[in-house]
């Protein structure tokens, strides 16, 4: 269940990586944003929380848009340490800022919907939406990319960016976007986190990692490939702990994922 | 000339006589530092802040009433001094020697929990200062051979045992407990005494099991709970444990019993509305509390410091919140403090610990006495827990203090069914 949620935060990486190779360290604080947005929406405007995930994602989107002009374009072409410095940069002020306001007290969405039992299994149908929500911007993301006209830009920019700027894309307008659609990502994962999980503005911490280990598991820049990480992520976290104890679950998991670096380095459905 | 002389003797006598007394024409005054980090961030700030909180109304206290005086004529005022330890053990050895060498501060309170004051209980040891340990409930720390490190909470040992008692009297034929605790070192010293506490009592412990501080995800230790499981106990601190509560009701967890640490006490548990119902927490103390003179007088201990209402009444009217069992522990922490200065006259490292040492004394908080053997110096032996649950009055959330039945103000009803 847990695993589209997962796969949604690290086709958000991944695909700021496979369009300009940018290691985008700030991703976890976004996460840690969408959840703060949907909360105050929540709290303050009553907002559902489901619904507040639309005005979220389009926070998302400019925030991406903002952080990409003023930290990325100039370093787009520099070396990957600048970049990395500089969304490390944004990741601490995010941190430093959001300590500062809203404190590292955790924080919680009241809205239980209660859960649905199926024999011995019980399932929160807030997990339940939190999928369908997951696999629906999943859906909308794959027509974006491949059946609109900026969708197909930012395939092309992604693919050979000096070709396509020779065939007329405007290649830092294609790059903004999608470093905006990359943060959209974030923060609809974090929003949808959010209502079954308490949260700090620390908490995008792990699942920023996370979806570092899906993103190589299922090969860098491949959106289809974070998704399926995603669900084998999700899938051990929920198997292993019925035949071992819990703590054996990052052992497990990360063996796996030196497996796959030893076996397939590009990831499972990494390019050749 | 002759008498001239003599008078200017007299005189020089006289003064040289009257000039030892001076300091108590002219009373000095002395301000004690008492420094402390605290978690003003990170993953503790919740409980953190509240004890912060405790020991400035002390401070305000203790000063507005016009300090402690000494038997030389000395006023003895207490003054703060503090650094956020972001809820990191390396963060608090550095700060400590900080404040002793920097600051100069003469007394120290811990930081807020047990493996962080364990952290700072060594620079307070090797920088001869005493230390009052408040949230800080483990016991090892205080058989590592400290000899300057008091406790000012109920060690883990007897933490969660009271609970089990409680689950004896509210369903006699329950047999199984599940036990799932955070992996820090308060947590794992109370589980596993009430392991061993539960095995002698007949109980069997079906699941027991310890997540990762700052797991956020407990579907994978709940799932693991067997259907047949009366109780299900544990838990660490408060961000995790409030977590875990939400994830146990969410999950439908059919357990006659719910017993978790820290965070139940806390006011701020009822934000999580149903699934709050019904969990059973143990306190170091609750606004409810009974403890009195007059309760002193009749057990024949010492009375000290200010009552449960006028504690309960300021800190409202300080911080606009209500008091928990945290803040009472930051507030009693200066506390003994000041009853040590007084009753030893002296802010003298030696001659405070010899009282502290011998200090056997009741209080809004208590009863507070401290293990004097080398084996287990400054351990707690004096205060009881209190077992308090989240019940239903007139629809709205409250806290009930259920065990021990001396001090109950309501019975203890099941988790489920609810």
């Amino acid at each position: 269940m847990l695993g589209f949620v997962y796969g949604v935060a690290a086709m958000g990486l991944t695909l700021i990586w496979g369009v300009m190779t940018v290691i985008n360290l700030a991703h976890g604080p976004v996460i840690a944003l969408g959840m703060f947005g949907t909360y105050l929406l929540f709290t303050h405007l009553g907002l559902n929380p489901y619904l507040a995930l639309v005005p979220v994602a389009f926070m998302g989107l400019i925030a991406g848009f903002v952080i990409y002009g003023t930290a990325v374009h100039r370093v787009i072409n520099a070396p990957h340490l600048s970049s990395l410095l500089a969304t490390f940069a944004v990741n601490m002020i995010i941190i430093g800022l959001g300590t500062a306001i809203f404190s590292t007290s955790p924080q919680n969405i009241d809205f239980p919907l209660g859960s649905l039992e199926i024999g011995f299994l019980t399932i929160p149908y807030t997990r339940l939406l939190a999928t369908l929500g997951a696999v629906l911007f999943t859906a909308a993301l794959y027509l974006f990319l491949y059946f609109t006209r900026p969708g197909k830009a930012i395939r092309a920019v992604a693919n050979n960016r000096r070709a396509a700027e020779l065939m007329g894309i405007p290649s830092s307008q294609v790059l903004a976007l999608s470093f905006g659609l990359g943060t959209m990502l974030a923060a609809v994962a974090g929003g949808l986190i959010a209502t079954f999980f308490p949260f700090t503005i620390l908490s995008g911490g792990p699942y920023e990692l996370k979806s570092f280990v899906i993103c190589v598991l299922g090969g860098l820049g491949n959106p289809l490939g974070a998704l399926l990480g995603g669900l084998i992520l999700g899938g051990l976290e929920g198997l292993i702990p019925a035949f071992m104890p819990v703590s054996w679950v990052p052992v497990v998991e990360f063996g796996l994922f030196v497996l796959v670096l030893l076996v397939k380095p590009s990831g499972l459905l990494g390019a050749k | 000339m002759k008498s001239w002389k003599r008078n200017v003797v007299i005189l020089l006598t006289i003064l040289g006589l009257l000039l030892p007394a001076a300091p108590s024409v002219f009373a000095a005054e002395k301000t004690v530092i008492i420094g402390y980090t605290a978690s003003r961030t990170g993953k503790l700030n919740v409980e953190g802040m509240r004890q912060i909180n405790g020991l400035s109304l002390w401070i305000d206290q203790v000063n507005a009433a016009g300090g402690v005086k000494l038997p030389d004529g000395t006023v003895v005022k207490f003054a703060a001094k503090d650094y956020d330890d972001e809820s990191k053990k390396e963060r608090v050895q550095e700060l400590y020697t900080k404040l002793i060498s920097t600051d100069k501060a003469d007394f120290l309170i811990s930081p807020y929990s047990s493996g962080l004051a364990d952290a700072a209980a060594v620079i307070a040891q090797q920088y001869n200062k005493i230390m009052i340990t408040a949230g800080a409930a483990s016991d090892s720390t205080y058989k590592k051979g400290f000899s300057l490190v008091y406790q000012a909470y109920t060690p883990a040992s007897r933490y969660l045992t009271g609970a089990l008692d409680l689950l004896g009297k509210l369903d006699p034929s329950a047999k199984k407990v599940a036990i799932i605790h955070e992996k820090d070192k308060f947590s794992t010293d109370v589980v596993n005494a009430l392991k061993a506490y539960g095995e002698t009592k007949g109980y069997q412990i079906a699941l027991f099991e310890g997540y990762d501080s700052g797991a956020t995800d407990f579907a994978p230790f709940i799932n693991k709970i067997p259907p047949d499981t009366q109780a299900v106990m544990g838990g660490g601190h408060f961000a995790d444990t409030s977590t875990f509560a939400k994830q146990l009701f969410e999950k439908g967890v059919k357990a006659k019993m719910v017993a978790l640490l820290v965070a139940p006490p806390e006011p701020k548990f009822a934000e999580l509305g149903d699934a709050a119902l019904g969990v059973i927490g143990a306190s170091q103390w609750q606004p409810e509390a009974k403890y009195s003179e007059e309760g002193a007088k009749k057990a024949g201990v010492e009375w000290f410091g200010t009552s449960v209402a006028d504690f309960d009444k300021t800190y409202k009217a300080k911080f606009k919140e209500e008091p928990s069992y945290h803040s009472a522990g930051g507030y009693v922490a200066g506390l003994i403090i000041e009853y040590a200065i007084k009753k030893s006259g002296s802010t003298d490292t030696a001659k405070v610990k010899e009282v502290l040492d011998g200090m056997n004394l009741m209080t809004f908080y208590g009863h507070l006495k401290f293990d004097n053997t080398p084996k287990a110096h400054g351990l707690q032996v004096g205060h009881e827990m209190v077992y308090t649950q989240w019940q239903k009055k007139d629809g709205k959330l409250v806290n009930q203090i259920v065990w021990p039945e001396a001090a109950q103000t309501a019975k203890a009803i099941n988790y489920f069914p609810r």
